[in-house]
This record gives C-alpha cells, structure tokens and sequence, in this order.
C-alpha cells in the first residue's frame, strides 16, 4: 500500500513565509500519509464539526465566505444553501478534474496531502446534509489517484471514513471516480454527466445550480478540490481567523500558479485579496522577475480561458471584484507570463488549439467556430493568412459571444470599459473561451497579427483587357 | 475474447455497486477492461454492456468521448508531450521535433517495434515544470532533449518498468471499502428523509 512513497512527488511548489491554510504539511516528505497527517493535527477539524450542529457548521462556512477556488469564485456556504429542503438524498461531487491550461494546484493538493481533502469532503457532507460523496479525479493523474485511493483505503480502515464516523451517528460514503481525459468535464453539469457514465457534455440551463437538479436528478453540490481543503483549517480555527487574512470580499488565501516566463516559476499559497500581480510576478519571494531581466509583453491572469492583460494592469490585486470590472478573470489561479520575445500570435494558437480539440460538440457556434478559428489563426501563422482573415476571426468569434467584448485596454484604446464575462451563444465556457485570449491578444497586438499576413503587390491598372476590347467594338 | 477475467469480473462488480446507478461506473471499467487488455475491443464493450445494464453502443458513446481509452493497439509506452500554451513558452515545439527524430515517428505514430506511441498532448496540469511529458500518465518535469533520450534509453533497458506500468494501467493502487465499513450506495429511491444527522443535534 505504500509502494506510491518512492516515486517523486509534484514539484513546483514555493512554501515562502506567509501564513498557510492548506499547504501546511507540503514541507514533509509524507506528507500524504495517514501518520504525518494526524501528527500534525489532521481529522481534527472533523472531530470539531461533529461535535456541533451540523447547521451550525454550515453558518460557520458560510460566514467564512469562503470562495469557490474552480473559477467561478461563488461561495462555498451559500452554494450549499441552494439545495432544496425536502429533496432526498442530496450529493456531493468533488471537481479534481483540473485541466484549465495554467492551472496547477488541485493535483498538489491530492498528491501531497489527500487526507485534508477528505477531511474537508466528509466536514461537507456532515454541515450540508449530503448523503454520498463522489471524488472525481481527472484521468491523467496517475499518482494523485494512487494517493487518494491510498488516502481513503486508510482513513475506511481507521474510522473516518464510511459507517459511524468516529463513532458518532454520521455515515458517508467517500467513492473515488476518475475520469478519462476531457476538458469540458470540468463544467460541472458535464462532470456530473460525466459521473452519470455518459459523455460529458454540459447540460441545459436552467437549471443553472446542480444544487436544484444534479446526480440523477437529485441536489448536487459540486465543489472544487480547494475549496473543500480549505474546511478543515477554518473548523479549527474558526471563521474569524479565515476573515482576518485576505480582503472581507475575497478572505483566506489562494493557491497560484505561476508559469511561463518568469525567472523563478512556481505554485504559491498566497493571500487573497491584496496580493498583486506585480508583487507575484516581480517580488523576490515570488516569480523573482521576468527571464533574463526581458521586458514583460503581457500575461494570462486566470487560466487559459481569460482575456489577457498587460504591464498596465500588474498593479490590480487578486481580488475578483477588481479584475473583473478590469476586463478579465482570476479564475482557477493561473497566470501564465509572456516576454518580450513571445511571437504573440503563436501564443494564442496554442490557446485556440486547445479549445477547438476540447469542444465537446454540443453547441454549433463552439463546434464550428472553434475550429474555424483555430483553421484561420493557423494560417495566419503560417503566414499565409489574408486581411479578410482577420477579420474573419472576429466575425466568429462575434458569433460565439456576441455584442461588447471585455477587455483590459478597452479604456486605453478609447473603447467602453465592458466587465467580465461576456454574452455568449453557447451553454456553457468552452465556447467563448476559445475566443476570449484571442480576441485580446489581437486587440492588444494587432500590428503582429499584420505583420504576418500575405502582402497584396499592388499592379497598376493601364492596359485594357481584351475583353473589354471587343465588348467596345461591338 | 477480451471480455473481463475472472478476477476483474470481481473487482468490477465490487465497483459497481458503489454507485446508485450501474452506469456510473462505465468509466472505472472501461479503464479496467483497457488495463486487461491495453485497448478497447469490441468484445469489452459488449461485455461492459452487459454488466452495466446499458447496449454495447451506448458504452461505445461514451468511451469514444474521452481521449484516454484506445480502440486500437498502442506502443507499451504511450509518450504524450504536453503542448499547451506554458509548455509552448518554454520550449515543446522543440521538444517534440526531438522526440520525433529519436524516436523516427510523427506525433500521434508508433514505432515499428511496439515500444512507443508519440502523442501531443493538452495541458497536463505541471505548467510550472514546463515543458512535461508524461510516460502512461507518469510525470517528467523540465525536458531537455538529453533527458528525453535518457528517458527513452531507460524506458527500452526495462530500468523503470517499477515506476511506469505498461500502457492501459493507470492508478495501481485501487479503492476498497470493507464490507463492514462501508455504508452502501444511496440510490434516490432509498432515502426519502434527511440523514440522520440533521436532526439538529450535534454528532459527537
């Protein structure tokens, strides 16, 4: 059971010296085990949730403000407050299906510490009233599976998880799902169909909450991996102790990865709210700096799917009520760095790329025009792209999310400032995802989209055609 | 003839009926049925069917949605070079023109002894230890060319055949729930009341 030990860990991670909610054991070595995790006050904020009022907790959450950590950013205790009253039995389904591009945060936490994870999913169910827990795991992390089945296989054995949890009158059932390699299953109406052994394809909304109409139809509180590894530090330390860190709208802290071109990436546990971009990406216990001291030409703020920003916005803290009415999202904690030396149009073909393989084919304007777009941005890429290509891309994407688009220099370039998100012709992100960095990519650096279009050779018109000759004589 | 052994008969009915629907663990078998088989054949799918309760066309809807599952044999190694945009910034482009000189197949090839499937691959979550691979779902972290040929040497000599499991094994360590721990699936129809632990007394 413990052959999982020898193989190297998830690196990447940058402990620093801030306080720390839920990468607390990440400095151990084992920190994955059901030894170190109870050496080291694990399940103690299960054994306090018991011991009160499962409402109580509920308020307790719910006046943490705890903030959904998959990209939405809604709250944790009010979402569960959505269920209906008397519908039985409610679910919950756990997102560790992470594949935003950027986004590196969820399998560390099931890697490296699964038992505080249970701990918060079992603290969940108690507090909501949720009959069984599903844990979701994407297909591709092989070791973060190997982990949480080993996590589970002990915590059964030991009595925290299954039939009278420590003895008390609370019983839930933790079942480890993995899936198979889909983005879009991260959405959570396509997780759940996902679950439900079908493709997963988002559903219709409305309904817009699982938690109405979810797991076979029954409530379903969907919650990311961090979101819920946050329960277990605020059952033992309180609500006041999570508000006192961060900002009152965006409190406790949040996990972040940094990539790309920076001196020093990482994933941080960072505080929310007041911590900047420019303090991530510069600051020496952070990113350190821009490779090679280049100058920065822009970054991805939150995951793949957000509109880009530029050195303008480096002073907005991460602080969804800022960066949203800025023109863009935090989402799932990504920011994903571009130097000077970035060829910016085959930055964002990466980006298209990923969207239009992604597309699960639901929607039209998503299926079509995702490939579209990434059919013409090759092209133009591959520099045999045309004028009416370009704007050609922007038609489409106008065809995915209609009307004024969000953008960070909107204000800059004399346009209205439209906050974030956008209309959109599709059910669920996938769609104007694919168009979102594109389009701010090409409003931002329109003159390297040009640049690389076929030049039309302009010939002077002076001979008269034959044609034209004969049609004369007639 | 690729139908689930005995003994992942056994394992599948266990993981069955860990779910309020037989359908659910669609997903789960398909994996177990590709770990026996290292693909998905006909004759699996028309078993899973059988054990879900559900046609073998609605099994073959599902497995064709998700990237993982293979209906035709791959190499014992499947190589996926991620290709999203931090890896891009750092240098897959590059990495995976290497890869496919070493290993002389296009992306998406394999090579000609059966060792190796060269695939692209979308974000695989360790953007900051761009660029990765991954050997059947085995993180590399930071790939030079040197360690990729490094990697393929050691992959041939069999050196990390304790690390990384031939191709179709994913999680090598399963769930169990003891018989006497477990609660039980909770299908809708069997709970038509709160749990008994909303009775607005404290558990503990």
């Amino acid at each position: 059971m413990t052959t999982a030990i020898r193989y190297p860990h998830a690196t990447g991670f940058v402990a620093g010296d801030r306080p720390k909610i839920v990468t607390s054991r990440f400095e151990h070595a084992d920190s994955f085990t059901l030894e170190r995790f109870l050496s080291t006050g694990g399940y103690a904020g299960l054994r306090k949730a018991l011991g009160r009022v499962a409402t109580d907790v509920h308020e307790e959450v719910k006046s943490a403000t705890v903030l959904g950590r998959g990209g939405a950013g809604f709250p944790a205790g009010t979402k569960w407050g959505l269920t209906p009253q008397q519908v039985f039995p409610k679910y919950l389904v756990v997102n560790g299906d992470e594949s935003e591009p950027g986004t590196y945060k969820d399998r560390l936490l099931m890697e490296r510490d699964p038992h505080q994870l249970i701990e918060g999913c079992l603290i969940a169910c108690y507090a909501a009233g949720l009959s069984q827990c599903f844990l979701y795991i994407r297909g591709e992390m092989a070791l973060a599976q190997e982990r949480v089945a080993t996590a589970l296989n002990e915590a059964y054995a030991a009595g925290y998880v299954g039939k009278n949890i420590l003895g008390s009158k609370f019983s839930v059932d933790i079942v480890l799902h993995w899936g198979a390699g889909a983005y879009v299953v991260g959405e959570e109406t396509a997780l759940i169909e996902s679950l439900e052994g079908n493709r997963g394809m988002p559903r219709l909304k409305p309904p817009f909450f699982p938690a109405a109409n979810g797991l076979y139809g029954q409530p379903t509180i969907v919650n990311n991996v961090e979101t819920l590894a946050n329960l277990p530090w605020l059952m033992v330390n309180g609500s006041e102790a999570y508000t006192a860190i961060g900002t009152k709208t965006s409190p406790g802290t949040r996990m972040v990865a940094v990539s790309g071109h920076v001196k020093n990436p990482g994933v941080f546990e960072i505080i929310n709210g007041t911590t900047t971009f420019r303090d991530l990406l510069y600051g020496a216990e952070f990113c350190g700096g821009i490779r090679n001291d280049n100058e920065l030409k822009a970054f991805v703020p939150g995951g793949g799917s957000a509109p880009w920003f530029t050195a303008d916005q480096l002073d907005l803290p991460f602080e969804a009520s800022q960066v949203g009415p800025a023109g863009s999202m935090l989402g799932s904690g990504a920011i994903m760095v571009m130097d000077s030396t970035t060829d910016i149009p085959a930055a964002a073909l990466t980006l298209t790329h990923f969207y239009a393989h992604e597309s699960c084919g639901k929607c039209t304007p998503c299926r079509e025009g995702g490939t579209w777009l990434e059919r013409i941005l090759t092209r133009i890429v591959e520099g045999t792209g045309t004028e009416a290509d370009l704007q050609q891309i922007l038609e489409v994407g106008a065809m995915i999310c209609p009307g004024d688009f969000p953008h960070a220099s909107n204000e800059k370039l004399g346009l209205t400032a439209v906050p974030f998100p956008y209309k959109m012709t599709t059910i669920c992100f996938v769609g104007p995802s694919a168009f979102a960095p594109l389009h701010s990519a090409i409003t931002l650096f329109r003159s390297e989209f040009e640049a690389r279009l076929v030049k039309r050779i302009s010939i002077p018109v002076t001979a008269v055609s034959t044609t034209s000759k004969v049609l004369a004589s007639q | 003839m690729s139908r689930l052994n005995e003994a992942n008969i056994k394992t599948a009915l266990e993981i069955i009926a860990r779910y309020p629907r037989p359908k659910s663990a669609l997903i789960p078998l398909l994996h177990l049925s590709q770990e026996q088989n290292g693909f998905i054949t006909r004759d699996a799918m028309v078993h899973l069917g059988e054990l879900v309760g559900v046609t073998s066309a609605e099994v073959y809807g599902t497995a064709t949605f998700y990237e993982m599952f293979r209906f035709e044999p791959v190499g014992k190694y499947l190589v996926n070079i991620c290709g999203t945009m931090s890896c891009a910034l750092m240098g897959a482009g590059d990495l995976m023109h290497h890869a496919e000189h070493k290993l002389g197949v296009k992306a998406g090839g394999t090579t000609a002894d059966g060792m190796f499937t060269l695939a692209h691959a979308e974000c695989q979550a360790a953007c900051t230890e761009a660029p990765t691979l991954q050997v059947n779902y085995r993180f590399r972290y930071k790939v030079t060319n040197s360690d990729f040929d490094a990697l393929i040497d050691d992959l041939k000599s069999g050196k990390l055949s304790d690390e990384i499991p031939s191709h179709g094994v994913v999680a090598r360590i399963r769930q169990r729930i003891p018989a006497d721990r477990g609660v039980g699936a909770v299908a809708p129809e069997l709970a038509t009341e709160n749990p008994v632990w909303m009775d607005g007394k404290a558990a503990l």
